[in-house]
């Protein structure tokens, strides 16, 4: 009887539990399935229809070239220092108090911080250090000129750079944080009472412990930074300088050219690099997942 | 150092603390605790929840500093000895197996901070792990691996640095009550076959009197007693002890001349130097007895069985004597033709007692 009965009950729990889901696999759909899958077509389609490459023949051009030098310059870059920063700061949160009012204030700030971006970002780093911010004004006037020469990287790739730490770092605190919580002080002690110090503990215990969840996260602030769009496209007037802005350059052009084919092209392209990433910190994090709970 | 031709020569060397005082903000968790444990002796800390066992066990590892006193190991002053010079091995309460080495790995890691050879140090490894019957198992890693067996790890990386001294802090309190039972008198084995001088802190009283050759009952920060297990359990010095270390009866009775008389029964006191009047008589569960057989007629010893509990050899019955309730604790063979709701007359055995008087002595604030 109660044998017969419970197939019934998991198979009226798992509908249930359908039903519970279909509003998020409603909204993966629409708003991440449906565009990638429009451009994996409409990329790989002539506007004939039929299956061919060419809309990938101008991706070898100097600029197209140079464009994606760029966004992976500013994104290895902003990962990089990023991941450097956001990790000592995360170390710093972490080895407080556990419950202390600086890590839960650092960690809502970060939670908060990671998704800024877009013009009110932009906007404060031009009133800042912008050449009529205050920040900068204040430091001209104390014979402190940051832009030698006249060169104001700040609305060049330097100054994107710059800007993406702002998202980046504590993107960084969030995702790195968890995995520094995973590290057991009975580990620092078992060191010591086996005879070492603190840099065999980091050479031989901590570090290569933390390593792979490091260089995961460090992909993760990566792909983070090479798909950001509205940051760069409020900040840099020159078009077409990094791929998101090429691409939006090819779908608005003002001399009607628009090159919708040759922009999904480009935009698969990106795609790829960002599931390559995601795939090897994806893989990165499972190698530490049963060491660091 | 001794080389008088034994095979197995006994390691051990001597531990003194010397009035360790150590206070947190508000709170002594060490308050001047002088003990000494003899070379290759194993002593079994016990005491309740933040009597300070783990602070006294952290200082003479050298994990944490004392505000004042002394630890001495081998006769030399190490107060100001780091950790990592005090060659003292630790096995602690649970994950502290580093996850990314395998048990091998693990076992040598400490060897590898002393520069032993690698095939040296491959051999001791197996050495080890083999005596804590691990062999079998190096290649493993932690979540490969039982709670059990990564205690045993822990024991066998600890021992494998040839440490002076081994410390132990709760190291069964996260196993299940089974593999806790044969893992602790495996740690016995292992230690007494090592020599080493042991200090073994746990909160669970039968697993201190199980291992240990002396047991130190702690409270607030200081030893109340230090013996033998048969010595802690029978003849507790504190009434502390007495109710911490096993069950006990607390029933009122007189104290006149040196011995108390409890419901119409005299029984000689521990310390017979008290004075005279009122005062509760502490009587372990053990020194109860009771018959069930002939007349019953109303007295001060004779009550109704309220509750039976079998303990497996032993049962404890619970007698309501009707303004007490007295547990007794006897064979069960004993207890078996004494249900519940039969009449019962109390013996009480005349062993020590310790007695609590109602209103202790005000002590100096
Ligand atoms: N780092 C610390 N900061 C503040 N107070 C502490 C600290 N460590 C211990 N204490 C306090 O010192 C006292 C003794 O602690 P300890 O850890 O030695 O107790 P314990 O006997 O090991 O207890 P348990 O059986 O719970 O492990 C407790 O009151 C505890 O709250
Ligand atoms: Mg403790």
């Amino acid at each position: 009887m109660s044998a017969a009965a419970r197939p019934l009950e998991g198979g009226r729990r798992l509908s249930l539990s359908w039903i519970g889901a279909v509003p998020f696999f409603l909204y993966v759909g629409v708003f991440l399935l449906l565009p990638t899958a429009i451009i994996v077509g409409g990329s790989l389609l002539t506007p004939g229809g039929t299956l061919s490459l060419a809309n990938f023949d101008g991706i070898d051009k100097p600029y197209m070239f140079k464009a994606f030098a760029s966004s992976i310059a500013i994104s290895s870059v902003s990962a990089v220092v990023g991941a450097f920063v956001g990790a000592l700061l995360a170390y710093a949160v972490v080895t407080g108090k556990p419950d202390g009012i600086l890590r839960r204030s650092v960690m809502s700030a970060a939670g908060v911080l990671a998704q800024f971006g877009g013009v009110t970002l932009t906007f404060a780093f031009i009133a800042t250090i912008g050449t009529v911010g205050f920040v900068y004004v204040f430091l001209q006037q104390h014979g402190i000129d940051i832009y030698p020469n006249g060169h104001v990287w700040l609305y060049d790739l330097p100054g994107l750079t710059l800007i993406y730490m702002y998202f980046q770092i504590p993107l960084m605190v969030l995702v790195f944080a968890p995995a520094l919580d995973g590290i057991r002080p009975q580990w620092r002690e078992a060191t010591d009472s086996l005879g070492g110090g603190t840099w065999h503990y980091w050479r031989y215990i901590a570090g290569p412990l933390l390593f792979p969840s490091f260089l995961g996260c460090t992909l993760l602030l990566f792909a983070n930074a090479f798909s950001a769009y509205a940051t760069a496209s409020a900040l840099l007037t020159q078009g077409g300088v990094i791929l998101p802005l090429q691409i939006q350059a090819l779908l608005t052009s003002e001399t009607g050219s628009s090159q919708p084919g040759y922009a999904k092209a480009l935009a698969l392209a990106m795609i790829v690099i960002v599931l390559v990433v995601m795939a090897l910190y994806t893989l990165l994090q499972r190698r530490t997942a049963h060491w660091l709970r | 150092m001794t080389t008088d031709g034994r095979a197995t020569p006994r390691a051990g060397v001597e531990v003194r603390l010397e009035n360790l005082t150590r206070k947190y903000a508000t709170t002594t968790a060490l308050d001047r605790l002088t003990l000494t444990l003899a070379p290759g002796e194993l002593v079994a800390l016990l005491g309740p929840s933040g009597c300070g066992k783990t602070t006294a066990l952290r200082l003479l590892a050298g994990l944490e500093q004392a505000d004042s006193g002394h630890v001495v190991i081998a006769g030399k002053d190490v107060t100001n000895v780091p950790a990592n010079r005090r060659n003292i091995g630790m096995v602690f309460q649970a994950y502290s197996l580093f996850p990314h080495m395998s048990a091998r790995q693990n076992v040598e890691f400490g060897m590898q901070l002393q520069h032993v050879g690698a095939a040296e140090r491959r051999e001791r490894a197996r050495e080890v792990l083999d005596l804590v019957g691990l062999g079998p198992h190096m290649d493993k890693f932690a979540h490969q691996l039982s709670g059990g067996q990564q205690q045993r790890v822990a024991l066998a990386r600890a021992l494998a640095i040839k440490p002076k001294v081994l410390l132990l802090d709760e190291p069964l309190s996260a196993l299940d009550a089974k593999v806790r039972a044969r893992l602790r008198d495996e740690i016995r084995r292992v230690q007494l076959e090592v020599g080493i001088t042991t200090l073994f802190v746990t909160h669970d009283q039968e697993e201190a009197l199980a291992i240990a050759d002396r047991v130190g009952v702690m409270q607030s920060g200081h030893l109340e007693q230090l013996g033998p297990p048969t010595e802690i359990y029978s003849r507790p010095a504190t009434p502390f002890v007495a109710e911490f270390v096993g069950l006990t009866n607390r029933i009122k009775g007189d104290v006149r001349g040196g011995a108390v008389t409890v419901r119409g029964t005299r029984i000689p006191l521990v310390d017979p130097d008290v004075t005279d009047g009122p005062a509760t008589a502490l009587v372990r569960p053990e020194a109860v007895s009771l018959a069930s057989n002939g007349e019953m007629e109303d007295g001060p010893l004779v009550g109704t069985v309220i509750a039976v509990a079998f303990l497996g050899a032993m049962s404890r019955v619970t007698v309501d004597l009707g303004d007490t309730i007295v547990l007794a604790q006897m064979a069960t063979s004993a207890a078996s033709d004494t249900p519940a709701g039969t009449k019962v007359r109390l013996a009480l055995r005349p062993d020590p007692v310790l007695i609590q008087r109602e209103e202790p002595a005000a002590t100096a604030p």
